[in-house]
């Protein structure tokens, strides 16, 4: 499109709530927290649930969810994007970082350049490692302080804040590195491999 | 070692392809058909249209005279087959742009779309097995879309739309339901309404509960496709509802509409 029109009519609501330089373009600011699942929302009890990091076919660490809450925690206060338009601003998340979780395992550095994240209800996403070291990634387990609703991911989501939401996969059961780049269920369905808020990185070719 | 999971994870294993960008295009608007007093459907004609898939949506984008910019997404109500391309918007009292779809836009305006946009919240003739469709208020939209291509099949499975309505004056579609009904002997419509029921309301009074699903459905061995749309709250309770009913969890999708829309 060569000339954007102007929408005849069109008078902006929401313009001041939405500063630029926090909510990317295309986004606005949302104070609730919708829900955006591909399936029902699974039911999980934490004595049940079981979390695993794993290269190939095996098996680099497993926690129970007693000694994943044992894990070192990292407290951050962040804002959130999803694909669908909404933005939300300062969350508190609570977990364990990427970079605690690969140190429990015993390693300095990440053995493959890119993840995959399994979720229960067979959900996948993938991520560049780069994207989840440094404290740019955690697997969390309370929002707000409170353990994370089921609607909203818990007991545990992957949270990678800077990327669109659907990254941050809910009900992550597992992270498996990957030597190669591979698509996970949005991304496989026409979404953006990489997904950059600040790009407007929505859908395949973006 | 026992991985979880595996057999079933949707997880497509060809490197990252990157395939041609969804372009904004302009459609000009044809029509506008009032549905109900809060819901209008808006008559697309956008040249540029490749097709879409029932149950697919599309984002549209505004632009006021100072260049802010807004975007939603609206799901597509109109089947594929159809030349024209439906929106059914419902006004969100303190939304920014679906007040203005609702009582701005007029046609001959124009407005800027790009999409089809998701790949897996849709349902084609190709699928075998019965099409249960569950929708909340405005939720009907891209399941309209199904029952519309559907509606166009030489042959058809039996389908069930069990859709909650808040009264009489909110159902959307009302009399195509019924023209579909009387045309189709293997499609029933189970109508609720929560709020106001008319004296004669011969449908079901309330939520849908439990039982009201259990009275209706296909049976867990008849293997339906399932397809829920509505509000959060709506589509979290019916799923729920339908995995305590041992249906796969993988046949039930779900589309959420959160209640910050607008």
């Amino acid at each position: 499109m060569e000339e954007t029109p102007i929408s005849r009519g069109f008078r902006p609501k929401r313009q001041e709530q939405t500063p630029t330089d926090r909510v990317p373009p295309g986004q606005y600011v949302t104070t609730d927290f919708p829900v955006l699942s591909a399936g029902p929302t699974p039911h999980i009890k934490v004595t049940d649930w079981t979390f695993a990091l794993q290269l190939g076919g095996s098996l680099l660490g497993k926690w129970s969810w007693a000694q994943f809450e044992a894990l070192p925690q990292t407290t951050i206060k962040t804002d959130i994007h999803c694909v669908t338009k909404w933005s939300k601003l300062d969350t508190t998340w609570q977990g364990v970082t990427f970079d605690d979780l690969l140190k429990e395992v015993g390693l300095s550095e990440a053995p493959a350049p890119y993840v995959m994240a399994h979720c229960d209800g067979a959900y996948t996403t993938n991520v560049p490692v780069a994207d989840l070291v440094g404290g740019r990634g955690m697997v969390a387990t309370r929002y707000g302080g409170l353990p994370i609703a089921p609607a909203h991911g818990g007991p545990a989501r992957l949270l990678v804040p800077h990327l669109y939401f659907w990254k941050s996969g809910k009900w992550v059961r597992r992270i498996r590195f990957m030597q190669k780049d591979e698509r996970g269920f949005w991304e496989s369905l026409g979404y953006h491999n990489y997904g950059d808020p600040w790009k407007q990185q929505r859908y395949d070719g973006d | 070692m026992v991985i979880p999971g595996n057999s079933r994870d949707m997880t497509v294993t060809d490197a990252p392809s990157s395939s041609k960008r969804l372009e904004w295009q302009l459609a000009e608007v044809r029509d506008v058909v009032i549905e109900t007093y809060r819901v209008k459907s808006l008559l697309l004609l956008a040249s540029g249209w490749q097709g879409h898939l029932p149950g697919q949506h599309i984002d549209v984008r505004l632009t006021a005279e100072n260049g802010y910019q807004a975007q939603r997404s609206y799901s597509i109500a109109s089947p594929p087959e159809d030349d024209l391309l439906s929106l059914t918007v419902e006004r969100v009292d303190d939304g920014e742009v679906s007040p203005y779809l609702v009582d701005e836009l007029r046609v001959g305006d124009r407005l800027e779309l790009r999409g089809p946009i998701g790949g897996y919240f849709v349902w084609t003739a190709e699928k075998s097995g019965p099409l249960w469709l569950i929708a909340g208020g405005s939720g009907i939209t891209p399941l309209m879309a199904m029952l519309r291509h559907r509606d166009r099949l030489p042959s058809r499975a039996p389908a069930l739309l069990m859709y909650s309505s808040r009264s009489l004056e909110d159902i959307i579609y009302r009399d195509e339901l019924d023209a579909m009904v009387g045309r189709d002997a293997n499609l029933r419509v189970v109508p609720a309404l929560t709020r106001q029921q008319p004296k004669a309301w011969t449908g079901h009074r309330g939520r849908i509960d439990r039982a009201t699903l259990a009275a209706h459905c296909f049976p867990p061995a008849q293997s339906p496709a399932i397809y829920v749309c509505g509000p959060t709250t709506f589509v979290e309770s019916i799923s729920g509802l339908l995995v305590e009913l041992d249906y796969d969890p993988s046949s039930i999708k779900t589309e959420r509409f959160g209640p910050s829309g607008g």
